[in-house]
């Protein structure tokens, strides 16, 4: 006696209670590795989900069970030379015996497993202090529309397709007239024949059939519900545009990898915000010191140097840049900037010029970070100028992760409006 | 004989599966198998790894610990670092075996011969199982447990009944009785109890808590008056019935965690058999098809391919070394019985007079019924097994600085070697020894667990977090002492709770 179930179709998600349950119990030790992997992410790889290691030991079930030592007996096979009364070295560390490693302690490598996407960016805007209904925007998927999809067998009136329908119309009157004229046509040319004939019985009943068939002809509908068509839309993707992002950082020596981090997570939040409204983002690294570079983005975050600082340069490759690959019909410009505010003194005067002038007329939002500065100095007070006469330019402080957040508030109280 | 091959391609369908059952049915009772109806369930490999995750059980209560298993498995399933396990089955009536759909249809009669006719057979008649657990109400059972626990962590929320299941976790094989033979389980009955008993129980918890103060006793009398009177081997029964602060519904997750953990307890006192006698059962029934002509070459091929992974075995020097493969000891001493009961050797008639020469069939179901791993090694493992397996045993003692090879596979090792091989497979030999030894019910209500030192082997460096589990569910100060073969203390351990 037996019985076959198939059980594919129900509960898949089984499992998903308790993995979310281990996620929520090991928040601490998850939030690490996921900061620790942001600093080895690409910015434009933010967007997917994470492996995350955590130690053994921490997410170990403990149980009563000896420790090393005492006396102990133990059967292995596949000997090969051994003979009773052999004396072995004791290997060294867990290596070599399995049945030992195993008794001993617990393996030291870690517990790995990956994170969804969803579960990776709340982690990540843990940190950054974000609200609710931003996070949600920006871990949930885009915005759709409506696109023409051929035509479907079933839909509203509204969407009927009149010349689609007819047609079907048309082929079914055809196909299913088709039997009926050829044999009226028989009728009609045996008729000719008979009366040609005088043959009145015949006539009679030929021209009986013709009635009929002509009857049938005439029943077939014009058009029958089997023959609508309507107009098919499916949902595709909202793609707006494509944006330029251009990230422009300070590599003198004063900024540290506390404040490289600090940018990096800006600089992240920033290109999250923007995939969620572009279908297309070119990012443009250019870091400076006393002279400006594009580079990429291992070198960007990476390669330190020394020197003084010209943020004019920036500017200033910057916008060369923009004239030569991103004409502003094609492209929406944003541009984020990360420094601990120092520059040279007669410097800061040439940025707030190029800024107003050259800059900030062919952008869609500048936004300037200054990281743990340790006073303002002069960068800071000619963009305060900049500030006061363009709505798309912000300013702000950042003293730690929790601040990223504020300067966004402005990006996204923009679109509101 | 040669009949009709039942399919040609490795394609499955409903229909095959079916045909291949019949067909594997008639086989398995032409052999004398004896088992529960079987319930076959088509899978996918996600809903595996679930089963897999919560010890394949079809439903279980919700844990953390479950989830970790889960993502564990996922990770390396996807990494390619492991093949789901080809069956899961479970020890119930009617018994329930999984097939998984990516399968081929060797591998679904493969999985057919080895879970529905292999282990089905041993769960329903294994002495083991069947005096300690009842495949009838294990399903209803787990939709209790589940029921019933999800119902509390909305009572009293997540958190603590986590934390109450942690500390169960940990103790659960302290919850086993491992001589006394528990009731049989009902689902019905236990919530038609549940109530009745969490009253009583409570009360007499009371009982033995109550403050009134009854007459002094002089010292040495307390001392005779250890409560318990006979240390109790079962940690987790003993708090279940007599921790003075759990709440009935703690007691009642207590005494759930406690059942599961008897209803698994004969599953690992039998692994190496169990095994054993479910690859022997699906080597020997697909053979038998293909000598009938029901199964062509290249299924063949394929499935000896298979079945020689599963019973692979590297030796002791391989990197790939991770002890003794219990499908391959399992495999080799049942077949070695056949091979004794078929054509024994003049050894074989020495060594095992009773069963040399007898029907094989009838020899193995008699082990098979009557033994488990520890049992079954010390009586059946044959010297030329022992050959064949060019097993030794090693002797590590901490005092000396080398390691000693106490016996290799020649006629003075034969016999030390079949001991201690059978002596590794000892549940009890292998935990610690722990037991509850005794209450100060009249002081600080502090419990103390005796461990009895075996071999001079160590408590693991973990006791210290253990007892916090203890003394979690104890709610007083838990001690734990060692002591030697003679009683002598050796070293304590303890967990204080400031009240």
């Amino acid at each position: 006696m037996v019985q076959v179930i198939d059980r594919r179709l129900n509960g898949k998600n089984k499992s998903a209670v308790n993995r979310r349950r281990f996620i929520r119990r090991f928040k601490r030790q998850i939030k690490k590795a996921v900061e620790e992997s942001i600093d080895e992410r690409s910015i434009t790889d933010i967007d997917s989900g994470e492996k995350v290691n955590i130690p053994t030991r921490d997410t170990s079930e403990p149980v009563f069970r000896h420790g090393a030592g005492g006396r102990r007996e133990s059967v292995h096979p596949g000997n090969k030379e051994f003979v009773a009364g052999d004396k072995i070295k004791r290997p060294s560390g867990g290596a070599g015996r399995g049945g030992k490693a195993s008794n001993s302690g617990e393996g030291e490598d870690d517990f790995v497993f990956t994170l969804s996407r969803e579960e990776f960016l709340n982690f990540f805007f843990d940190d950054l202090a974000l609200p609710d209904l931003v996070k949600t925007q920006l871990a949930t998927n885009v915005e759709t529309r409506k696109v023409r999809a051929g035509y479907s067998r079933d839909g509203v009136p509204t969407n009927i397709n009149v010349v689609r329908s007819l047609r079907s119309a048309l082929a079914r009157r055809i196909a299913l007239r088709g039997p009926h004229l050829r044999r009226l046509k028989e009728v009609e040319e045996a008729l000719d024949d008979a009366r040609r004939r005088d043959e009145h019985g015949r006539i009679a009943d030929l021209e009986d059939e013709a009635r009929q068939l002509k009857k049938r002809i005439a029943a077939i509908p014009f058009i029958d519900t089997f023959d609508l068509r309507y107009n098919n839309r499916t949902d595709i993707p909202r793609p707006t545009a494509q944006a330029v992002m251009f990230c422009i950082m300070d590599v003198s020596g004063s900024m540290d990898e506390t404040r490289k981090d600090i940018a990096k997570r800006f600089f992240i939040l920033l290109y999250l915000f923007l995939t969620r409204e572009y279908e297309r983002i070119d990012v443009v690294y250019i870091r400076h010191h006393t002279t400006a570079k594009e580079v990429d983005e291992d070198e960007f975050f990476h390669s330190r140097e020394t020197g003084g600082t010209v943020v004019s340069s920036a500017l200033q490759l910057m916008h060369e840049i923009i004239l030569e690959r991103y004409p502003t019909n094609d492209w929406n410009i944003y541009a984020a900037q990360a420094s601990d505010g120092d520059n040279w003194g007669d410097d800061s005067p040439r940025c707030r010029a190029i800024l107003t002038e050259k800059i900030l007329p062919l952008l869609q939002y500048f936004a300037y970070v200054e990281i743990m500065p340790d006073e303002h100095q002069r960068l800071w007070h000619e963009y305060q100028i900049v500030r006061e006469s363009h709505r798309h330019f912000a300013v702000k402080r950042i003293d730690g992760l929790t601040d990223i957040y504020p300067v966004f508030r402005r990006l996204f109280r923009k679109k509101a409006t | 004989m040669t009949g009709h091959v039942l399919s040609e391609t490795s394609e499955w369908t409903f229909d095959l599966i079916l045909d291949y059952n019949r067909e594997i049915a008639r086989i398995a009772s032409d052999f004398g198998l004896d088992t529960y109806p079987n319930q076959i369930e088509i899978i996918t490999s996600e809903q595996m790894m679930d089963a897999y995750s919560s010890v394949g059980m079809p439903v279980g209560y919700r844990h953390w610990s479950f989830g970790k298993h889960f993502l564990n498995v996922e990770q390396r399933y996807k990494r390619g670092q492991m093949g789901l396990a080809y069956e899961i089955v479970i020890n119930s009536n009617p018994c329930i075996a999984y097939l998984m759909e990516e399968n081929t249809m060797m591998m679904q009669a493969l999985v057919l011969a080895h879970a529905a006719y292999g282990h089905n057979s041993f769960f329903k008649n294994n002495y083991l199982f069947r005096a300690w657990t009842n495949a009838d109400a294990i399903i209803d059972y787990m939709i209790f447990a589940k029921n019933y626990i999800a119902e509390c962590e909305q009572r009293h929320g997540e958190e603590n009944v986590e934390l109450i299941l942690d500390s169960c976790h940990a103790l659960m094989n302290y919850g086993v009785d491992r001589y006394k033979r528990p009731p049989r389980l009902s689902a019905n009955e236990e919530r038609m109890r549940q109530k009745e008993r969490e009253e009583y129980l409570q009360s007499q918890v009371n009982h033995l808590w109550r403050t009134i103060p009854t007459k002094q006793k002089d010292a040495t009398q307390e001392e005779k008056n250890r409560f318990p009177r006979e240390p109790q081997e079962n940690i987790l029964y003993f708090i279940e019935k007599h921790a003075p602060l759990l709440e009935p519904w703690q007691r009642e997750i207590v005494r759930i965690v406690r059942k599961i953990a008897q209803y698994f307890y004969p599953q690992r006192q039998t692994q190496v058999m169990n095994e054993g006698w479910a690859t022997f059962w699906h080597y020997t029934i697909l053979n038998q098809l293909y000598d009938e002509g029901l199964v062509h070459d290249g299924f063949m091929i394929e499935f000896l391919q298979t079945h020689t992974n599963v019973i692979s075995q590297p030796a002791f020097d391989s990197p790939h070394y991770s002890g003794l493969n219990p499908y391959y000891l399992g495999y080799s001493m049942m077949s070695d019985i056949r091979r004794i009961c078929a054509s024994p050797s003049d050894e074989d008639r020495q060594w095992f007079p009773e069963i040399a020469g007898s029907d094989w069939k009838e020899t193995l179901d008699f082990a098979m019924r009557n033994f488990k791993d520890e049992s079954f090694i010390a009586q059946f493992l044959s010297p030329r097994l022992i050959r064949e397996m060019k097993l030794f045993s090693v002797l590590d003692d901490d005092r000396k600085r080398k390691l000693e090879v106490s016996a290799i596979h020649d006629e003075s090792g034969y016999r030390s070697v079949r001991q201690s091989l059978a002596h590794q497979y000892n549940l009890g030999g292998n935990e610690p020894d722990i037991q509850v030894y005794n209450v100060n019910i009249r002081g600080d209500r502090a419990l103390t667990l005796r461990h009895s030192q075996y071999n001079r082997k160590p408590l693991h460096s973990n006791v210290g977090e253990m007892l916090k589990h203890v003394a979690r569910l104890w709610g007083f100060t838990v001690r734990l002492e060692t002591v030697d073969k003679h009683g002598r203390s050796l070293s304590t351990h303890e967990c204080i709770v400031e009240q």
